[in-house]
C-alpha cells in the first residue's frame, strides 16, 4: 500500500476498463442506478470467460469424470483432471496430486480437521488460530474439540488488526500440533506473515494449514516458498464458480491421511468386508464432483494468469489507498482495520448509523457493499461493534466504484446524520 | 430516494436516537432474548404480566435504526394490552411489514404505518420484526433465544 495517494492523485496505468468491460453483471444496474459492486471479499463477479468455459462444459462436453470408456467422458476427464494442473501452476506446488478438489476453502479446513485431526490429534493436543479467523477456520477445530478432547488456542491482534507476534510465539508449545491461520482477514483486510508463522511453527513442531481464501485472489502464491503443509481456497473468490476449491497437501501427507467422506470415485475396490482406498487426491473427492465448476474454475485461473500480475497489484494498492484516503475525510467513519500490509478490503463504521442502515441506503443508490459480522464475529467483539460496513475490491474495481460509494455515504448522512 | 426517506421517517430516527423503554425495567416476570445473527442485532425484551395483562415493557440491546424503533414503538403500543391483545397486534404488524396486508393500521395502531416502508426491503423485514418475535417469546416462556435471519 502506498502512502501517498490522494484524492486528487490520477490513478496508475491499469486498464481496469477493458478487465471491466469482461464482466457482464458489471454493465446491469440496480434500483436503477448503474452497479457499484463492493463485495468481492464475499465473492468475486465472473468474466465471460469463465461463464463460456462453464456454459461450453454442459452444452458440449459433459459426461461424468473418471468413470466411462467413451471419449465424451474421456474428454472431460481430461478437461476435469487438466485443472489440477492450473491449480498446481497457481500456488506453485511440486505435484499434481498434491491438489485435492473441494467445494471451497470451508470444506478444505474441515477436510484436514476430520481426515488429519481425527487421526493425529488427542486430548491435550492443540490448535492454535488467530483471533482474526473466519468462522470457517474456528467452528472446524471447535467440532473436533468437543468431540476429541483437543484444545483451540487464539493469538491476539492488536488494535490496528495485527497479529501480535510475541502472543502468537508464547502460545506456540510442543502440545501445538496444528497452526490453522488466515492469510489475509475477510473482516480488517490485514495481510498475514504466514512465511514467518509457517517458519515458527515447524520450529515447535506444529504442522501449519493456511486459509488462502481471500490471499489468492490477491497475492502471489507459492506454496514451496511458504513451505506451509495445507493450503486451502475458494474459486468462488477468484473470479470462478460457487462450490468450487482446492485443498493443497503436501504429498506424503495426504498419502498418510484416511478418507472423510466414503463414496465412488474414491476406491481401488469395495467388498463387503473391505474397500481399498485410492490414493490422493482421489481418496479425498468421494461422489460426483461439481464437473462444469471445477473447469470453470480451470478458466478462472488461466484468465488470471492472464493478466498484467504487477500492475494488478498496483491498482489494488491504489484503490486501497484511494479509499482509505477518500473515506478517511468523512466525519464520523472510523476505518476498522488499520495494519500497514493491508489488502482488497475497507471495513468502517459511521458515529451516528447503524451498518444495515448504511448498507440500505447504499443498496439504493446501487452500492452492493457487505454489512454484519462477515462470519468473524470475535473480530467485531474486539472492536466492541455489532458489525461493520466492508467495501472489498477485485480486479475490475474503480476509483469510480470509490467515488459512487463516497457519494452514497453522503446520502446517508442527509438521512440518517 | 423518496422511498428511503420513507424508510427513514423522522419518527424512525427519533425512536432510533431516543428508545423509549430503553434498560430493564423492574419489576419484570417475563424475558427474551432476540437476535438477528446475520447483522448482529441482539435484543432482551422484558415483560411484567399480570391477570393476564402486559402491565410494563421495556428491552435493551443494540440494533439498527429499523429494528431499534420498532422496539421502542412496540412497547409503547402494547403495555396496557392483554396478552390476547398483544399477540393479536403482532400479527396486524407482521402483515403490514411483510406486505400481506395492504391496508394501512388503525385504532390505536397507527403509528406503526411508519414502519411500512421496510416491505419495499425483504432482508429488513426481520430487523422490523425482531423485537416482536422476542416479545412473543417472552410472553410465551420460551427458552430458547428468538433467531431471525
Amino acid at each position: 500500500m502506498t502512502d501517498t495517494a490522494s484524492p486528487t492523485e490520477t490513478a496508475p496505468r491499469f486498464d481496469a476498463a477493458a478487465i471491466r468491460d469482461q464482466f457482464p453483471i458489471l454493465g446491469t444496474r440496480s434500483h436503477g442506478k448503474p452497479l457499484t459492486f463492493l463485495d468481492s471479499a464475499a465473492s468475486a463477479q465472473k468474466p465471460q470467460a469463465v461463464i463460456d468455459a462453464v456454459a461450453e462444459t454442459y452444452a458440449f462436453q459433459y459426461a461424468n469424470v473418471h468413470r466411462g470408456v467413451y471419449e465424451l467422458s474421456e474428454r472431460t476427464s481430461a478437461a476435469f483432471e487438466a485443472v489440477r494442473g492450473k491449480a498446481r501452476g497457481l500456488i506453485n506446488a511440486a505435484h499434481d496430486n498434491e491438489i485435492v478438489f473441494t467445494s471451497g476453502a470451508t470444506e478444505g479446513i474441515n477436510l484436514v480437521a476430520q481426515s488429519w485431526g481425527r487421526a493425529n490429534l488427542g486430548p491435550g493436543d492443540e490448535v492454535l488460530i488467530t483471533e482474526m479467523e473466519h468462522h470457517s477456520n474456528i467452528v472446524p477445530w471447535q467440532l473436533l474439540r468437543d468431540e476429541m478432547g483437543i484444545t483451540l488456542k487464539v493469538a491476539p491482534f492488536d488494535d490496528h488488526g495485527v497479529l501480535i507476534m510475541e502472543a502468537f510465539e508464547k502460545l506456540l508449545s510442543e502440545r501445538t500440533k496444528l497452526v490453522s491461520v488466515t492469510q489475509i482477514s475477510n473482516a480488517l483486510g490485514t495481510v498475514l506473515p504466514v512465511r514467518e508463522i509457517t517458519a515458527m511453527a515447524h520450529a515447535a513442531g506444529a504442522l501449519v494449514l493456511v486459509d488462502g481464501a481471500q490471499g489468492v485472489p490477491h497475492l502471489a502464491i507459492d506454496v514451496r516458498a511458504l513451505d506451509c503443509d495445507f493450503y486451502t481456497f475458494s474459486g468462488h473468490k477468484l473470479y470462478g464458480p460457487s462450490g468450487t476449491g482446492v485443498l493443497y497437501g503436501k504429498a506424503d501427507l495426504l498419502a498418510h491421511m484416511p478418507p472423510w467422506k466414503g463414496g465412488g470415485d474414491m476406491i481401488t475396490s469395495v467388498t463387503f468386508e473391505k474397500t481399498e482406498f485410492a490414493a490422493p487426491p482421489m481418496r479425498f473427492e468421494a461422489g460426483t464432483p461439481n464437473i462444469a465448476g471445477i473447469i470453470g474454475m480451470g478458466a478462472a485461473m488461466d484468465w488470471v494468469a492472464g493478466l498484467d500480475q504487477g500492475g494488478l497489484a498496483a491498482h489494488e494498492d491504489d484503490l486501497l489507498a484511494y479509499g482509505a484516503a477518500c473515506l478517511s475525510e468523512i466525519p464520523g467513519l472510523r476505518i476498522i482495520g488499520t495494519a500497514p500490509d493491508k489488502a482488497a478490503v475497507i471495513s468502517f463504521v459511521l458515529n451516528y448509523a447503524h451498518p444495515h442502515d448504511i448498507g440500505t441506503v447504499l443498496d439504493n443508490q446501487g452500492v452492493a457493499v457487505r454489512t454484519g459480522h462477515h462470519c468473524a464475529q470475535p473480530v467485531m467483539e474486539h472492536f466492541d461493534v455489532a458489525a461493520t460496513v466492508r467495501a472489498s475490491f477485485g480486479a475490475y474495481s474503480s476509483r469510480d466504484d470509490i467515488d459512487a460509494l463516497v457519494n452514497a455515504l453522503e446520502i446517508v448522512r442527509e438521512l440518517l446524520g | 430516494m423518496s422511498d428511503l426517506r420513507e424508510l427513514y421517517q423522522e419518527v424512525i430516527l427519533d425512536h432510533y436516537r431516543s428508545p423509549r423503554n430503553f434498560g430493564h425495567h423492574q419489576p419484570s416476570n417475563r424475558e427474551a432474548k432476540g437476535n438477528n445473527p446475520l447483522c448482529g442485532d441482539k435484543f432482551t425484551v422484558y415483560a411484567l404480566v399480570e391477570d393476564g395483562m402486559v402491565k410494563d415493557i421495556s428491552f435493551e440491546g443494540r440494533g439498527c435504526a429499523i429494528s431499534t424503533a420498532s422496539a421502542s414503538l412496540m412497547t409503547e403500543l402494547l403495555k396496557g394490552q392483554t396478552e390476547q391483545n398483544a399477540q393479536a397486534m403482532f400479527e396486524r404488524f407482521r402483515g403490514v411489514v411483510t406486505g400481506e396486508q395492504d391496508q394501512r393500521l388503525d385504532d390505536g395502531l397507527d403509528k406503526l404505518n411508519v414502519l411500512a416502508g421496510v416491505r419495499g426491503y425483504p432482508m429488513r423485514v426481520k430487523c422490523a420484526t425482531l423485537a416482536w418475535h422476542t416479545l412473543k417469546a417472552a410472553l410465551n416462556q420460551t427458552d430458547e433465544t428468538v433467531v431471525t435471519e
